[in-house]
C-alpha cells in the first residue's frame, strides 16, 4: 500500500474539491427533492384517482428503474433532444440542461423526491383520524388542517425512515462520477486511480470519507429525533 | 436496423438477469453467515459479522464495486506472483460484477436476516436442542421455515434494490442491458431519431417489467408462507 500517495497536498486537495462537489449536490436534491415532495405526498393521499393516479405513476417508475438509466435519460436523452437544444442558449428552464451539474440535480431531486413522497404519503394515511375529525370538530378549514395538524405530525414520523433515504441519497451521488464534467468524492478516487493506478489507495480513501459522512448524517438525524420525536419517547417517571 | 439496436438490448437483459440472481445467491449465503455469525456467542464472529454490515452499507455501491473490480485485479495478479505465478490474469468482469453485488447485498440480507431470525421466540430452538436436536438441524428445520415469511419484506425491497443496481455493471465495461442502450443511443444517432433517449427508456422499461414481475411473485410468495398466521385486526 503507497498511502503517502494520498497524503499529497495535491490529492489532498482534490479529494477536498469531491467532497464539496457531493455536499453540494446531496444539498441540492434535499432541498429541490424534499419541497417537491410535499405537495406530491399530498396529492397522492387524495381522495380523487385523477390527482393520486399520476403521482402514483411518477412514483412507480421512478422507483422501479435504476437511477443510472434514470441519469442517462436526462443527460444523454433529454439533454441532447434537438428541441431542447434549439431551446437552450435562450428560454429559461431549458437553459439548464446545458449544465451537467443541472442534470445530475435534477436526476438526482426527481429520484430522491419519488422515495420520499411514499414515505410521506405513508405518514399522513397513518394519521389518527381523530385528530382530524377533532379538528374538523373545531371548524378547521381543510388547508388548516393539513397545515396545522397533519403535515406538522407526518413529517416528525417520516424522520426515521428520511435519515435512512437521505444516506442513499449520499450513495447515490456516487453516480454523478459518469456524468462528464461533474466532480464528486468518486470522481476524485478514480482520477487519482487513473493517474497513479493505485485502485485499493484511491477507492479505500473514498470509501473512508463516505463512512466518515454516513455516520456525521446519522449523528445529525439522532439529534433531529431527540428534538422533534421527543414526545414519542417513553417518559420517565 | 431499429429492430437490431433493441434485439440487442433485449440480449442485454438476458446478462443483466443472470448477474442479478447470481448476485442473489452469493448474497443470500452471505447474509445468512453473517446473520448467524452476528448471533452467535464468538466474540470475533460477532464483531467480524458486525464490521462487515456496517461498512459495507456505508460505502457507496459504485465505489466498492470499483475498488473490487479494479483493486481485485491488481490484488489477484500480486498474489499469484508471490507464489512464482508470473503471468498476468485478468478477471472476468462478469464474475467480478457478479460477486461485487453479492458481496455488497448480503450486508443487507445480514441485517434482514438477522431481524427475521431475532424475531423467533428462543424457546422453540431450546426446545428443539433439549430434544436432542443438532444445532445445524435446529436452524434447518425449525428457525429457516419460520424466518421466511419474517424476512420476505426486508428480502423483497434488498432484491428490487439489487435488481436495480445491475446496471451499475455497464461502468465496468460489461455489456448489460445499460451499457448496450448508452452504445445503440451513440451509435444511432442521426439514422433513429431521438436514438439516446429512446434506447434508454426501452432498458427503462424492460427493468419496468423486472420489477412489477419481482414484486407480484413475491407477494404470492409471502401469502404463501403467511397462510395460517392470524393476523391482528386494529
Amino acid at each position: 500500500m503507497q498511502f503517502d500517495v494520498i497524503f499529497t497536498p495535491e490529492a489532498l486537495t482534490l479529494y477536498w474539491d469531491g467532497l464539496l462537489g457531493t455536499l453540494e449536490l446531496l444539498i441540492a436534491c434535499i432541498v429541490v427533492g424534499g419541497t417537491l415532495s410535499i405537495p406530491l405526498a399530498i396529492m397522492r393521499v387524495s381522495q380523487s384517482a385523477w390527482v393520486r393516479g399520476p403521482v402514483w405513476l411518477f412514483t412507480y417508475i421512478v422507483r422501479g428503474t435504476p437511477l443510472l438509466i434514470q441519469v442517462y435519460i436526462i443527460y444523454y436523452g433529454i439533454a441532447q433532444l434537438d428541441w431542447i437544444q434549439a431551446r437552450w442558449d435562450t428560454t429559461w428552464p431549458w437553459i439548464g440542461f446545458k449544465d451537467a451539474f443541472f442534470c445530475a440535480v435534477l436526476a438526482f431531486s426527481l429520484n430522491t423526491c419519488a422515495y420520499t413522497v411514499e414515505l410521506l404519503a405513508g405518514a399522513i394515511r397513518d394519521t389518527n383520524p381523530g385528530e382530524v375529525e377533532a379538528a374538523q370538530a373545531m371548524g378547521l378549514s381543510r388547508l388548516q388542517i393539513l397545515r396545522r395538524i397533519v403535515l406538522p405530525s407526518a413529517m416528525r414520523r417520516t424522520l426515521p425512515a428520511y435519515s435512512n433515504e437521505v444516506i442513499m441519497m449520499l450513495h447515490s451521488t456516487s453516480l454523478a462520477s459518469t456524468v462528464p464534467a461533474v466532480f464528486d468524492i468518486t470522481g476524485a478516487a478514480r482520477s487519482i486511480y487513473s493517474d497513479f493506478y493505485l485502485p485499493f489507495e484511491a477507492f479505500i480513501t473514498a470509501g473512508v470519507i463516505y463512512l466518515a459522512l454516513t455516520f456525521t448524517l446519522v449523528g445529525f438525524f439522532k439529534l433531529a429525533e431527540n428534538h422533534w420525536l421527543a414526545y414519542l419517547r417513553p417518559q420517565k417517571h | 436496423m431499429y429492430d437490431g439496436y433493441l434485439l440487442s438490448i433485449l440480449h442485454g437483459a438476458l446478462l443483466s438477469i443472470q448477474v442479478a440472481l447470481g448476485a442473489l445467491v452469493v448474497a443470500i449465503v452471505l447474509g445468512l453467515a453473517g446473520a448467524t455469525a452476528k448471533l452467535s456467542s464468538h466474540k470475533p464472529l460477532i464483531w467480524l459479522g458486525g464490521i462487515y454490515s456496517t461498512i459495507i452499507r456505508g460505502i457507496p455501491d459504485l465505489v466498492l464495486m470499483l475498488l473490487i473490480f479494479y483493486g481485485g485485479q491488481i490484488g489477484l495478479n500480486v498474489l499469484l506472483e508471490s507464489f512464482g505465478y508470473t503471468d498476468y490474469v485478468e478477471i472476468n468482469p462478469f464474475a467480478a460484477g457478479l460477486i461485487t453485488i453479492g458481496f455488497i447485498y448480503g450486508a443487507y440480507m445480514t441485517e434482514t436476516f438477522r431481524g427475521a431470525i431475532l424475531a423467533i421466540p428462543r424457546g422453540q430452538a431450546e426446545a428443539g436442542l433439549a430434544y436432542g436436536m443438532s444445532k445445524p438441524r435446529v436452524f434447518f428445520t425449525i428457525v429457516l421455515p419460520q424466518m421466511v415469511r419474517l424476512a420476505l419484506p426486508g428480502f423483497t425491497n434488498n432484491w428490487l434494490v439489487l435488481i436495480k443496481s445491475t446496471a451499475l455493471v455497464s461502468i465496468l465495461g460489461l455489456p448489460d442491458m445499460t451499457y448496450l442502450a448508452k452504445q445503440a443511443g451513440a451509435a444511432a444517432r442521426g439514422q433513429v431519431p431521438n436514438a439516446p433517449l429512446l434506447f434508454m427508456a426501452f432498458a427503462a422499461l424492460i427493468y419496468l417489467v423486472f420489477t412489477t414481475v419481482s414484486l407480484i411473485v413475491l407477494r404470492q410468495l409471502e401469502k404463501r408462507y403467511t397462510l395460517g398466521v392470524k393476523r391482528s385486526a386494529v
